[in-house]
């Protein structure tokens, strides 16, 4: 992993919360990146993957399966919680609120996706930026490449998986076209660096009581 | 401070002057769509800051109604969520039938798709002629479009697809008729339904209604909102009568939980077992 970053470039006490933005190939990527992130991780993960809208929620119960987190759909008006991994609903845009509370939408798409990567994002930066981290991964379609932008120009870390081996390169190539991003990595070393995040977030918390 | 931050303090103060100068409330809207439909309308007139809109809402009735449509309408589809319209069909129908004559609410209609849909499903179960339907809206302009009943037709297809996962009899084609690209709806669907203002941020009870159906309006509100609202729908419903959400819009931790039963838990239909 000599693509990793030097953990000084990290601002650890910063980061907030996690967003992913993932479309077509997202069952099996979403699957590596989650099986590397360790138990007690103390951020909370929120993704919007691109789904059918009459999508059942096989989904999550895939997704919890593989992960050491608790993964599960996001509710209207639930309190976003560390340590949690969040999936958008099927046919709504999900919104995070400055309260720290999800919304949910029925908007037009946006980028032809409801939910829309771009919305998720654009709210999460007004929330949590500059604390916040956002990534993209597989995909084709443009959406999540303003909002990533957004969160980068909000001071947050902007991570995008590296084309060249992702299974549709279309979404990371517009992500990285819009935006001058802080890392490109592929799917284990997005994995590990959210897992050295978690760590050393961890760790500031013991420091901390 | 943020920029973010300073665009805050301005969206407050824009929805302050709205409701002081036109009386309609947005202040106990979630912010994070309100926000987004600001900012869609500032870039479409060409404003640079939520500042400068206020300078027009405030001196422009006009403006402000072209702005109130954008912060208001939702485009729904026809049939969305075509179980929740099979459920409708099959088991809150033939509980309706059991009463003589009913009234349904239908609160938040928008530009009136949903309406549409569940006159088409009155129409099927025989029953539309026994039905009277009141359907609200805050917005004059969409209230205009749903009394039109007319659709782009490049989305009949989906419609029509809808309608038919959703248990649809008849061929879905019969409903409208085609021209110049749209597909206008039958005006006897629309006999037995009266269109009028209401406004759920502001306004008062309807009276007696056996069924209202609000979906996917109360996920735009805030707790407080959203419990005003829950409230004036058990208010207007008769002892035993059906309220039908949005597949997100749970009564469980509101302040109305205790006066209804689940009927269907997925779906959100409640069913009102207080006095």
């Amino acid at each position: 992993m000599e693509n990793l970053p030097k953990n000084e470039h990290l601002k650890f006490d910063l980061y907030k919360a996690v967003v992913i933005g993932v479309s077509a190939g997202g069952l099996n990527a979403l699957k590596q990146v989650l099986a590397l992130m360790p138990a007690g991780f103390k951020l909370p993960v929120i993704i919007v993957q691109h789904l059918h809208p009459d999508q059942d929620h096989s989904m999550v119960e895939i997704l919890d399966r593989c992960s050491a987190l608790r993964v599960k759909e996001a509710e209207e008006k639930e309190p976003v919680a560390p340590g949690l991994v969040y999936l958008a609903p099927p046919n709504y845009h999900l919104l995070i609120e400055l309260d720290g509370t999800f919304s949910l939408s029925i908007d037009a798409k946006v980028n032809f996706s409801r939910p829309s990567i771009d919305v998720l994002f654009e709210s999460a930066a007004d929330a949590y930026c500059p604390g916040l981290i956002g990534i993209i991964l597989t995909g084709a379609s443009s959406d999540g490449a303003a909002g990533l932008r957004r969160i980068k120009d909000g001071g947050g870390m902007a991570i995008v998986q590296d084309p060249a081996g992702a299974e549709y390169s279309i979404m990371p190539s517009a992500a990285i076209e819009a935006t001058e991003v802080d890392y490109i990595l592929d799917l284990q070393g997005i994995g590990k660096l959210l897992a050295v995040i978690g760590r050393e977030k961890t760790r500031e918390l013991k420091t901390q009581n | 401070m943020r920029k973010e931050e300073i665009e805050d303090i301005e969206i407050n103060l824009l929805l302050q002057g709205i409701y002081s100068r036109y009386g309609h409330d947005f202040r106990n809207y979630a912010r994070g769509s309100v926000k987004r439909r600001i900012l869609n309308f500032m870039a479409k007139v060409d404003q640079k800051t939520v500042s400068g809109l206020i300078s027009l809402v405030l001196h422009d009735e006009a403006f402000f109604e072209k702005f109130v449509r954008e912060l208001s309408i939702t485009v729904s589809e026809m049939f969305r969520d075509p179980e929740f319209f099979k459920l409708l069909r099959n088991q809150v129908i033939p509980y309706l039938k059991t009463h003589p004559f009913i009234k349904i609410w239908h609160a938040g209609c928008a530009t009136g798709e949903e309406v549409h849909s569940l006159a088409i499903v009155l129409k099927e179960e025989g029953f539309y002629e026994r039905s009277t339907i009141f359907a609200t809206d805050f917005n004059d302009s969409a209230l205009m479009n749903a009394r039109e009943g007319i659709y782009p037709m490049e989305r009949m297809q989906e419609f029509t697809a809808n309608y038919q996962r959703s248990g649809g009899t008849g061929p879905f084609a019969g409903y409208y008729r085609a021209a110049y690209g749209a597909a206008i709806f039958d005006p006897s669907l629309r006999k037995n339904i009266v269109f009028a203002n209401h406004n759920l941020a502001t306004d008062g009870v309807f009276s007696e209604m056996h069924l209202v159906v609000c979906r996917n309006v109360l996920i735009y509100f805030d707790r407080n909102l959203q419990n005003r609202t829950l409230k004036l729908f058990r208010d207007s419903l008769a002892h035993g009568g059906v309220l039908a959400l949005g597949s997100k819009e749970d009564l469980q931790f509101s302040e109305v939980a205790g006066d209804f039963k689940i009927l269907d838990a997925k779906w959100k239909i409640y069913q009102k077992t207080s006095i």
